[in-house]
């Protein structure tokens, strides 16, 4: 039953190989023309209708290290607006759980019962180092390493604490509409969670799969 | 019956690619004009160039990501091109190609603004997202959040303002606002019992407005609110801001 059912997939992937073929093969001859005047009628050219992708989301996971609350998984989403090719702007909600803290550890019982650290920010980011990178002899994709900085908010054990966040990514284009992106960042705040005002510095290691729209 | 991951992945990328072959039915095309164009790896100078189309060639306009063109030349190569060099090129009738740009021209025509700021509220971190709406050149309608994050407590406030700006020709021009809303106030826990409390506030506020570049505005402001409270007495607070927008 299994191995009948992989056959038909594999046949419907086929045919969609075999028919979507000849679409391909249409673009190739239809480009090197100019020669004779060619039969289709060119419209003159309509700029709003060019498909415009300066937005672009991205889905992340990684590993969260909240100072001395342990490292712990860490998800969350990121939507950029691409102000021109040096810059662009990016929003980000992030949430982790956080670990038992060394004094909650001696004392037996946690301080606070929301164990989520839920984080959100507004920054900015410059492409500084735009070029291609080589995997092999024979592949090359678009690479660019990125700094980015911004401001926001942490909500960490029942408190809201502003927070500052400045990191560096490395972004991968294997298409020119899809990205990964390796990002390591620190999230800086405040708080006096055991009576003494003190900063937290949280580092932040995350994968990223993005996508231009 | 177990699903077949690779097989679903499969299914799922011939889709994906299909889906990007059938748009391209809308490509547009132009002519070059200048003796040749670059084309590069990627949307920026930074990308290496890898071909060139020459004069007379035709090229398909696939998609456009901030002020540079994937586009497609004979031959197939594909590469991205950058404004400058499209703007030197000839659309089918013979006319030279122009993208508009987005200029203060259409900053002082602008309707919608989206934007976000940061500052000090009385004394506490606040940030504020907006969306404003203008009925005329100088009369725009303006909803806000806030979220403030002080020392002793923290707080949430909504409010509704109608913002006159006073010179829209002008590049930075001065603006005038007047609103009411909620806000409301939960202290720290760590203190002694309190109680969280919402007021209705009144704001007054003055600040400048400026065109940046493309898309975006500048935007710095100074509001006193009128915290009406419950108590016997009522509660002034400053509020000095500055951020961004997004106009369109």
């Amino acid at each position: 039953m299994e191995s009948r059912i992989r056959y038909i997939f594999l046949a419907l992937a086929g045919s969609a190989i075999v028919f979507s073929a000849p679409v391909w093969s249409q673009d190739g001859t239809d480009a090197p023309p100019q020669v004779i005047e060619p039969n289709v009628e060119r419209r003159d050219l309509d700029v709003a209708a060019i498909d415009t992708e300066d937005f672009e989301l991205t889905g992340f996971v990684g590993i969260m290290s909240v100072e001395d609350f342990e490292t712990n998984a860490v998800y969350g989403v990121r939507l950029a607006y691409h102000i021109n090719s040096a810059l662009f702007l990016e929003a980000a909600v992030g949430r982790t759980e956080v670990g038992d803290s060394t004094a909650e550890g001696i004392i037996g019982n946690p301080f606070f019962t929301d164990r989520n650290l839920t984080y959100y920010d507004a920054s900015l980011g410059w492409n500084i180092l735009p070029g291609e990178s080589f995997f092999g002899e024979r592949r090359s994709f678009n690479s660019v390493f990125y700094l980015i900085g911004g401001i926001g908010n942490t909500d960490f054990a029942d408190d809201n604490n502003f927070t500052i966040n400045f990191g560096f990514g490395f972004k991968f284009l294997p298409t020119d509409y899809l990205a990964v992106r390796i990002e390591a960042r620190d999230y800086l705040f405040d708080t006096e969670l055991n009576g003494v005002d003190k900063t937290l510095n949280n580092m932040q290691g995350t994968i990223n799969l993005s996508w231009f729209f | 019956m177990r699903i077949q991951w690779p097989t679903v992945f499969l299914l799922a990328l011939i889709a994906l690619f299909s889906g990007a072959v059938a748009a391209d039915e809308d490509i547009q095309y132009v002519v070059i004009a200048d003796p040749f164009i670059d084309l590069h790896t990627g949307p920026g100078v930074g990308y290496p160039v890898t071909h060139v189309v020459e004069r007379g060639e035709e090229i398909g306009v696939i998609k456009r990501r901030t002020d540079w063109f994937l586009v497609r030349g004979p031959r197939g190569k594909e590469g991205w091109a950058s404004r400058e060099q499209m703007e030197l090129t000839l659309q089918p009738s013979g006319l030279s190609v122009e993208f508009p740009d987005v200029t203060l021209g259409a900053y002082r025509e602008h309707r919608w603004e989206l934007g976000m700021m940061a500052g000090d509220f009385g004394g506490a971190t606040a940030y504020t997202a907006y969306g404003a709406y203008g009925f005329s050149k100088h009369l725009a309608v303006e909803l806000n959040a806030s979220q403030i994050l002080g020392n002793f407590s923290d707080g949430w406030s909504a409010a509704i303002n109608l913002t006159h700006t006073f010179v829209p020709e002008w590049r930075v021009s001065p603006f005038f606002s007047l609103g009411t809303g909620i806000i409301k106030i939960e202290p720290k826990s760590v203190l002694a019992q309190t109680e969280d409390r919402s007021d209705q506030v009144a704001i007054v506020g003055v600040g400048l407005k400026g065109y940046l570049s493309r898309r975006f505005l500048l935007r710095l402001e100074y509001k006193g609110y009128v915290v009406l409270s419950s108590r016997n007495d009522n509660e002034d607070v400053d509020e000095w801001k500055a951020g961004f927008a997004i106009f369109f």
